[in-house]
């Protein structure tokens, strides 16, 4: 009798399963990492169970995500992978409910019972099981060790789960921070739990008896215990198999029972002699010569910076260092800039542990001949380190990379800095930092990607770079998100790329990323002509060698291109500094210097911020993570200086009646309770509703306030993984009414907005127009009767209270009646808005008379929300800034024709708020965009012409459900810093 | 800070397209329906406008798209931009005699900003080279085709033959007995029908139906089961093949017949949307009226169609009238952005004419899609018992295996279904 097998080939490791086809026993099953070497893994392990079993004949099925290619090129059947773990569940466990698989790569849930139903993680969500062993990277650890972490964990932290790129600008701060990394790993493992419950069962309740399959669910317990808590599922509901790491192995080879049989040697040439489909599109070689790459490196060594001995030097010194996300620089300078200490490493998460013992090392080497007259920090960890060491300065990236590229080239007008998780460029004009762009959340990652993808493949960073240098046919990856580049540089191993040309084609494809998506250059003239790079990921020559052929031009790296930040950092301490001695610990106080840090939720107000806590051994602390100086134990926040903190008060007040607004006292004997979600489409339209419904004698309730817990409420009936989070934030806001006893939830659906007369037209965005209906297609407790969503126009009265009648037909009120109370509700908003007109002129009175700088922050009335915006205004305010918002400007400024068709109410505000700024000189602009914003892409681009033909400044920042105000700190301080410059000069 | 009436204007100066350089210009559009756009190019033709098709699709469009177009704007503004800098880099086109022409839908969607992407695309490497819009909505005044009534009506039924050739193709050439047979239907099919087109007798639809029938039921064809895949979405990622990976040939590769739905229905859809607008917000009842007369005309002439094709056996378009019907079981006619509640219409459509498995395709991140694809599909699925639909995202670097993982995972449990029955 043949034999069955099974052989599953993921994306990292490959599985095979032998069974024998009459008794249907197990006899062999195997599990192997094959480190992209697909093929040559497979062939290792069939010869493995040639060796057990020789001479018999096999009906074999290949399935898995890399499987596809080996089946097509040696023509053995395939089986789609759920497929597989389907016909081995039939077989092993049929009394199961649901299957929850995790793989390498992939993520799918198969609802067996209730209407059979099978889904797969969609092209942007990286979940994974690549997700947690990048993640186990970034903490320097393997998995098995962050595993028996997470199990001591005390606390989690809220982590973006969509993608990996996400996570990581979400557990970088809290690493910088000090947050135990246990808790870290904890939250890691709930990340992944929430992207597998968010985005595959998209309403859908995992529920009865779950088996949970593939290599991650199986290794990780921690994995297993948050699965287990988050679904809560008792004892026997959740099925962990001992076979789950081969289950689609023996599935497959179940399927296999009715192919034809061969012989192990027939397969194995079958396999051997296959050749993939070539579909990968190659570029060019790097360097076509060994001259080409000489000539290259003698050019660069031109930038290379003086040494002094430290062991022999007497005299001044300047000490810069540069607290990076993952890696910490350290540099001490002469007055001449010649450098005496140069240090640079990875910071594996203790950033502040690093810094120490490497100071201390720099006092050793000084001895008593050298005097550190000042010390300059930058970077995401600049207020740790600064506050630890007392530091004499503090000073933002972008002026530390200014000041050190200025140094190499006094004509720069072009700087580019790839560093492990950001991408900073800047344009100089007029000596001066001129336009800033920093990688939005979204390509993020670039130089850690190489590093994790290096090590993935089995090389150290150095080693794998210089492979790609003389790479024959590098592969095109693209020059999109790194999550996608992950994906493609799977599918280009797939199909036969070495490691050389992988490793040349992610060097170009970050560089493509940089200057096409965050500088989004159109041409290398666009660039500039002085044009100096710097930062870690530039060291690598491969890199740096794809720049400049990508933009055609000759570029300064200075030898020091991964210390900039600290040697600017150095530069600027030497400029500033007045004092005749350093602030800084001196070396017998930094020899006692220890610290203990702790995690806390502050209750300052109603942002809880998860803050960590550091008492340093003098009992001084230093608080991180708030988004106020609240929380650091400041003084009150400077609401008074945010109108978004206004609009945000004034429409929650409504719902108590202490506010302002002329229906403020909710009605007594109501005759019913009617819910509304402050959200979207009523966000701003909520005093109108308010009124309407309060003038027909009903009693409004309003939903709870936004936060992280209320979205993970509704998250099960979010249907769309990708749309923008103030939409995702509508589901939590429903369940919450519902959860109320409300009589019914108003929602309306409205293609058109209020027209304001400011474009062609006045459409709403097709989210905020619609979302009614997929809110009452996801969410089985919505109905007819609980959920009345008519489809309104508000232009037309007469119309809308004919709808209104209809909708609300159970209360018998007339026509008149309705028409009346939208009149008043009309009314009501009117208020609101001119409420908001009155705040934001005395805002920005205010401002000039106590000489502030006032900050237009755009964005959609719904920005408005604490949990929608992070907290940006505050972090605003708490820089000394006052914020306006677009509506309350918008109406001040001209009508603006724009190129692009302005047919958005809320959209032609942004373009009208923009002109404002460009009429007074002492505002800015900031732009929040939502992840996922698609009609931004268009706005954003439009906003930012009309800023750069007025000579003003642009800075966008994108938001999401991740919290980590660490990359918008950078980005407003370097927008101040500069507003600031200009005024000096002047 | 009292309120603001005057205006600005950010509005750059741009290339307008005259009549006389109807003489001269060529003018190019992008393959965004492989079937109806070269038909229907001959009316153009016909009226002085000398259009060609791009059928380029190589990975530089791609790659010029990304450079080009905002990295959050949708996928199929990407490839059509992609593809009009690639063919205008080539060196095939006198860039001084050369314009550009794109279909603009005037809606809430961002795809109607099509025009002005592309306009910004050129203004640094080619700013001398005009952009036509081809809309329906008044947008554009100046440099729009300009649409008389004859080319209208001679659009419409390019549409509807479009359509008739589309439709039977794909019934016809999974089953052909003789390689190559359903091509040369097809092709002379589409010479008759251009032929037609440019005539007198273009409107004679019962003739050209006819012939187009005639054509293909004379195609041999083997009697057997296959499995039948639906493919719904946002227009482009739906019809053209550089949007969708090819997935028309994948499917058929994969033994599977492919149906897609008519694009008369689309164009159905945006009359009818005209005459909701009225009907829910009380807006243009003039043009709500005659709207409401052209609708008439052209469902009675798909009635006939429809009618036809039943004659001859073969499997109709979907009656109008039954889409909206059906539409109005899951969502609002009211959702009018992008594709609105056609989606979802066509999906049950499919499911009653017997396609269980239908592929929802949409470009990454597409605003409408959300509510009309993934977020209707689950009230979808709650009215058609095995009903099997997978959203499939279409993105520069989504790859290619991804993809099609995705729609062999539908067709396993697909061929498991027809092989129960």
């Amino acid at each position: 009798m043949e034999k069955l097998l099974g052989i599953d080939v993921g994306s990292t490791t490959v599985k095979t399963a032998v069974l024998d086809q009459e008794t249907g026993n197990v006899l062999y099953t195997s599990y192997q990492r094959h480190f992209s070497r697909v093929k040559e893994c497979v062939v290792a392990e069939l010869e493995k169970i040639e060796n057990l079993f020789p001479g018999e004949k096999y009906k074999a099925a290949v399935t898995g995500s890399a499987g596809l290619g080996i089946a097509t090129a040696s023509k053995l059947p395939f089986v789609q992978e759920v497929q597989a773990s389907f016909l081995a569940v039939h077989e092993y466990y049929p009394d199961a409910d649901v299957v929850v698989e995790l793989g390498g790569e992939d993520a799918k849930i198969i609802f067996l019972t209730g209407g059979m139903e099978q889904r797969m993680n969609g092209s942007c969500a990286g979940g994974t099981g690549s997700f947690i062993d990048q993640m186990a990277t970034l903490l320097d650890l393997d998995v098995s060790q962050m595993d028996a972490l997470a199990l001591q964990a005390e606390k989690t932290y809220p982590i973006a789960s969509r993608c990996g790129v996400f996570a990581k600008s979400d557990i970088q701060p809290l690493l910088n921070q000090g947050a135990a990394k246990a808790d870290i790993a904890a939250s890691i493992f709930h990340a992944v739990v929430e992207q597998t419950v968010a985005g595959l069962a998209q309403g859908r309740k995992i529920k009865g008896k779950v088996l949970f399959l593939g290599g991650p669910l199986h290794f990780y317990k921690a994995l297993q215990k948050a699965f287990v808590q988050t679904l809560d599922l008792s004892g026997e509901y959740a099925v962990f198999p001992e076979n789950a790491p081969v289950f689609m192995a023996l599935g497959s080879a179940l399927y296999a029972a009715k192919e034809n049989a061969y012989t192990l040697s027939e397969m194995l040439e079958k396999i051997k002699n296959g050749r993939g489909r070539d579909e990968v599109t190659r570029g060019q070689p790097l360097f076509e010569s060994q001259e080409e790459y000489d000539e290259f490196v003698e050019r660069h060594k031109q930038s290379d910076l003086k040494f002094a001995d430290i062991h022999t030097y007497t005299g001044e010194a300047y000490l810069g260092i540069d607290s990076g996300s993952t890696t910490t620089k350290l540099l001490l300078i002469t007055p001449d800039c010649e450098i005496l200490y140069a240090h640079y490493q990875t910071n594996n998460g203790q950033p502040l542990d690093v810094v120490v013992e490497k100071v201390k090392e720099i006092y050793a080497l000084c001895e008593n001949r050298i005097t550190i007259r000042a010390g300059a920090v930058t970077g995401y960890g600049e207020d740790m380190i600064k506050a630890a060491l007392k530091l004499d300065f503090g000073l933002v990236e972008t002026v530390a990379h200014f000041k050190a590229a200025l140094y190499f080239n006094p004509k720069v007008d072009f700087i580019i800095d790839i560093g492990g998780q950001d991408i900073k460029c800047f344009k100089v004009k007029n000596n001066a930092i001129d336009s800033i762009m920093l990688n939005e959340a979204c390509s993020s990652g670039c130089g850690s990607f190489i590093q994790t993808f290096a090590k993935a493949m089995n090389y150290n960073v150095e080693e794998f770079s210089r492979l790609g240098l003389f790479a024959q046919k590098p592969v095109e990856l693209g020059s999109r998100c790194t999550v996608f580049m992950n994906s493609a540089v799977k599918q280009a191993q797939k199909e036969g790329a070495t490691v050389e040309d992988i490793s040349a084609g992610i060097s170009s494809s970050v560089v493509k990323n940089a200057l096409y998506k965050v500088i989004r250059a159109r041409s290398a003239e666009e660039i500039g002509e002085n044009i100096v790079v710097q930062g870690g990921t530039f060291m690598n020559d491969a890199v740096l060698r794809s720049f400049e052929k990508e933009t055609g031009k000759h570029v300064v790296r200075p030898a020091i291109a991964g210390l900039m930040g600290a040697f600017g950092a150095a530069i600027y301490a030497k400029e500033r500094q007045t004092r005749e001695k350093s602030t800084m610990l001196s070396k017998a106080a930094l020899g006692e210097f220890s610290y203990t840090a702790k995690g806390v939720v502050c209750r300052g107000c109603t942002s809880h911020c998860n803050v960590n806590v550091l008492t340093f051994a003098n009992g001084e602390k230093y608080v991180s993570g708030n988004k106020c100086e609240r929380g650091a134990g400041g003084k009150k926040s400077a609401d008074d200086w945010n109108i978004y903190e206004y609009k945000y008060h004034l429409l929650r007040s409504l719902e108590t009646g202490n506010g302002a607004g002329r229906y403020a006292t909710n009605v007594q004997k109501p005759l019913g309770r009617v819910g509304l979600a402050l959200g979207l489409v009523t966000f701003e339209q909520m005093p109108l509703w308010t009124a309407f419904f309060r003038e027909l004698g009903l009693e409004t309730v309003m939903s709870d306030e936004s936060s992280r817990a209320l979205y993970y409420l509704g998250q099960h009936t979010v249907a769309s993984d990708t749309v923008c989070y103030p939409a995702k934030l509508m589901h939590g806001h429903i369940e919450s009414l519902l959860d109320k006893n409300v009589d019914f939830i108003f929602y309306p659906c409205e293609s058109y907005n209020l027209d304001e007369r400011a474009g062609i037209n006045h459409y709403n965005c097709p989210v905020v127009a619609y979302y009614a209906e997929l809110l009452k297609a996801n969410n089985e407790r919505l109905t007819e009767e609980n959920f009345l969503s008519p489809y309104l126009d508000l232009n037309n009265l007469a119309l809308s209270a004919k709808t209104l009648k209809k909708t609300l037909s159970r209360y018998r009120f007339t026509e008149k009646q309705i028409k009346e109370a939208l009149e008043k509700g009309l009314h009501a908003l009117e208020d609101y808005q001119k409420a908001v007109r009155r705040k934001g002129r005395e805002i920005l009175s205010g401002a000039r008379m106590a000489g502030k700088t006032a900050v237009v922050l755009l964005g959609r009335p719904y920005h408005a929300d604490p949990e929608i915006n992070h907290g940006v205004g505050k972090l605003l305010t708490s820089l000394g800034v006052a914020v306006l918002s677009e509506d309350s400007v918008a109406s001040s400024a001209p009508v603006v024709e724009t190129n692009v068709l302005n047919q958005w109410t809320y959209h032609a505000r942004l373009y009208r708020a923009a002109e404002f700024v460009c009429k007074h000189k002492d505002t800015q602009l900031v732009q929040l965009v939502s992840f996922g914003c698609g009609l931004d892409a268009v706005t954003s681009d439009e906003v930012r012409e009309i800023m750069e033909r007025n000579n003003k400044l642009y800075t966008q920042i994108k938001i999401d459900e991740i919290n980590n105000l660490g990359v918008v700190k950078i980005r407003l301080r370097s927008l101040l810093a500069t507003v600031k410059g200009s005024k000096e000069e002047k | 800070m009292k309120s603001s009436t005057e205006k600005v204007s950010y509005k750059t100066t741009v290339p307008v397209f005259t009549d006389e350089m109807k003489k001269t210009y060529t003018i190019l559009a992008p393959d965004m329906l492989p079937y109806h756009f070269d038909i229907i190019s001959v009316v153009l033709k016909r009226n002085g406008y000398n259009v060609e098709i791009l059928r380029n699709e190589s990975h530089n469009v791609i790659e010029e798209g990304l450079k080009h177009v905002h990295n959050d704007a949708c996928f199929p503004a990407l490839c059509v931009t992609g593809q009009f800098i690639d063919a205008l880099k080539s060196g095939k086109y006198d860039l001084n005699k050369t314009a550009l022409l794109i279909s603009q839908s005037g809606g809430g969607c961002r795809a109607s900003n099509y025009v002005p992407l592309i306009r910004k695309a050129l203004r640094a490497e080619f700013p001398q080279v005009p952009v036509l819009s081809l809309n329906f909505s008044g947008l554009e005044k100046g440099s729009g085709i300009k649409i008389t009534w004859s080319m209208l009506m001679r659009f419409a039924f390019g549409i509807f033959y479009a359509d008739a050739v589309m439709s039977l193709y794909n019934q016809c050439k999974p089953y052909e007995v003789n390689e190559g047979e359903t091509e040369q239907a097809r092709n002379a099919c589409v010479a008759y029908i251009k032929r037609k087109l440019v005539g007198k007798g273009y409107a004679n639809y019962k003739r050209v139906i006819q012939y187009i029938l005639s054509a293909f039921s004379k195609i041999e064809r083997r009697d057997e089961k296959r499995v039948r895949v639906g493919i719904v979405g946002e227009i482009y990622v739906k019809y053209s093949p550089l949007g969708n990976s090819h997935l028309e040939d994948f499917l058929r590769g994969e033994g599977v017949e492919p149906v897609i739905p008519a694009l008369m229905d689309f164009v159905l859809y945006c009359i009818v949307n005209t005459i909701n607008d009225k009907k829910l917000y009380g807006r243009d009842k003039v043009k709500a009226s005659v709207y409401a007369l052209v609708y008439k005309y052209l469902y009675a002439v798909q009635k006939k169609i429809i009618r036809m094709f039943t004659r001859y056996g073969f499997e109709p378009p979907h009656d109008f009238e039954t889409l909206r019907k059906g539409a109005d079981k899951v969502i609002n006619q009211g959702v009018k952005m992008g594709e609105g509640w056609l989606i979802p219409a066509e999906m049950l459509a499919l499911y009653e004419s017997g396609v269980e498995n239908i592929v929802c395709a949409q470009p990454f991140g597409c605003l409408p899609n959300h509510i009309v694809g993934k977020g209707a599909s689950r009230a979808v699925r709650a009215l058609c018992e095995n009903v099997n639909i997978v959203p499939i995202d279409y993105d520069p670097s989504a790859t290619k295996v991804n993809q099609e993982n995705r729609i062999k995972l539908m067709l396993a449990r697909a061929k498991e279904l027809l092989a129960e029955k």
